[in-house]
């Protein structure tokens, strides 16, 4: 049988048409909404390359039945700074080399993001625990670490 | 229609009734997997994700019970009150996968699925919960021992919604501990899960049989010990654990290995829970 429904991604109502009814919210917002920020790998929730937030929630969108999604609030990689531009995590990311193959940097930023939305100043271990479902097999995560470490600091400084 | 998703729990009840195949969806960490993985092509979906009344708990202090909603996330059982009332749930719910999983994977998903595995069971049977269930025909309770019938096999009939898990508010020291691979993202190769709670030590297994086991015979063996637990002590309780243990060889990790982390990690629970400052 064939899905009709509406998602609600970065603000916008988005149509999906003729979908399988077991599609996830990664798929869905890949194949059918032209937003391929959010990437594919594990399928099983383990990569967190797919992270996305739902209802404010950062979660794996592989494993989200995008069909159930209705009224909610899905933000995605590309909703960050709808203009095109960095923000701050994002330019930090490449200030600070914490980028290698890319693969895992959208989900990485949407995982910093979170976490310094909800506490501005982590320790260490907050930022290891926040950042502990999305892998990266090029960095060795030093660099990450110093990319957050330097949004925290900037941050800090802008709020003086 | 293929994609149910009730807004209330009367109408989730009347769909359950109406379409007892359909699967149900709470936080889609396990069914997702299957559906992405071929494994499962679902004819029929219920969505508990717009169910409110399944997303609360109550923590009632003049009954010392604690109510937790099927679609409560792991994530609330962290911190807070609830981490307060049930300091192993707490325990158990930040080992559960990663952030992520924590803020979408659900206790009534935990109990639906009934892997042996499932990170809060221990505890559920540990605190001798009682599963709450609703269908049409009214409302079910029991206790998690009987709800549990087997690895990935419970009680739950398809017309019926798990609404919630209650259990006793913690009144003595209580402690989870699982073995993995690594610290992050693991489903359990071993754990356990131990209650001093004043009516008696409580010690459950998980990851080591077809069901969440209880020790009865380790529990027996610490009964009416208080104070401090010396090495000799703790090892034989471990060793009650692991002679109750029926674990099995699969993908994840040897029978053998199995029976020995769980007395390993029965015996540091006890020596942990009687230590006092």
């Amino acid at each position: 049988m064939n899905e009709h429904y509406t998602l609600r991604v970065n603000g916008v109502e988005r149509d999906v048409c003729d979908s399988w009814i077991g599609e996830s919210l990664l798929y869905v917002l890949r194949e059918r909404l032209d937003l391929p920020g959010a990437k594919g790998a594990c399928e099983q929730g383990e990569c967190g390359s797919c992270t996305v937030f739902v209802d404010g929630a950062a979660v794996c969108s592989c494993l989200v039945l995008a069909a159930s999604a209705v009224d909610a609030e899905i933000a995605t990689v590309e909703g960050l700074n709808p203009d095109g531009t960095l923000t701050d995590v994002q330019e930090a990311f490449v200030r600070e080399g914490a980028v290698q193959c890319g693969f895992c940097t959208p989900g990485l930023v949407m995982a910093v993001h979170h976490l310094l939305d909800a506490e501005p100043e982590p320790s260490d271990l907050q930022v290891k625990e926040a950042l502990s479902g999305n892998i990266c097999r090029c960095t060795g995560y030093g660099r990450i670490f110093a990319a957050v470490d330097a949004v925290i600091a900037r941050r800090r400084d802008a709020a003086r | 229609m293929p994609v149910l998703i009730p807004r209330s729990l009367d109408v989730a009840v009347e769909m359950a009734s109406s379409h007892p195949d359909a699967h149900i969806l709470a936080g889609g960490t396990d069914l997702m997997v299957e559906v992405n993985f071929n494994h499962r092509k679902p004819e029929t979906v219920l969505a508990l994700r717009h169910v409110d009344e399944l997303r609360g708990w109550t923590i009632d202090a003049a009954t010392r019970t604690v109510h937790i909603g099927s679609a409560v996330p792991f994530s609330e059982m962290e911190h807070g009150a609830l981490s307060e009332a049930l300091p192993a749930l707490a325990e158990a719910a930040r080992t559960v996968g990663s952030p992520q999983i924590r803020a979408a994977g659900t206790i009534g998903g935990n109990l639906g699925t009934c892997s042996p595995a499932g990170d809060s069971l221990p505890v559920l049977a540990a605190m001798e919960a009682t599963v709450h269930l609703r269908s049409t025909s009214g409302e079910r309770a029991m206790p998690f021992a009987e709800f549990m019938t087997g690895p990935k096999r419970n009680a739950r009939r398809g017309d019926e919604i798990i609404t919630g898990v209650s259990m006793p508010i913690a009144d003595g020291w209580q402690g989870y501990a699982k073995v993995g691979v690594r610290n992050a993202m693991v489903i359990s190769v071993a754990s356990a899960c131990l209650a001093l709670q004043s009516t008696g030590p409580r010690l459950a297994l998980g990851s080591v049989g077809p069901v969440i086991i209880r020790c009865h015979d380790a529990e027996a063996l610490v009964a009416d010990r208080p104070g401090a637990v010396d090495a000799a002590l703790a090892a034989e309780f471990g060793r009650l654990a692991a002679a109750a243990s029926s674990p099995i060889d699969d993908h994840r990790s040897t029978a053998a290995y199995r029976r020995h982390a769980v007395s390993v990690l029965a015996g540091r629970l006890l020596q942990r829970g009687t230590a006092r400052p």
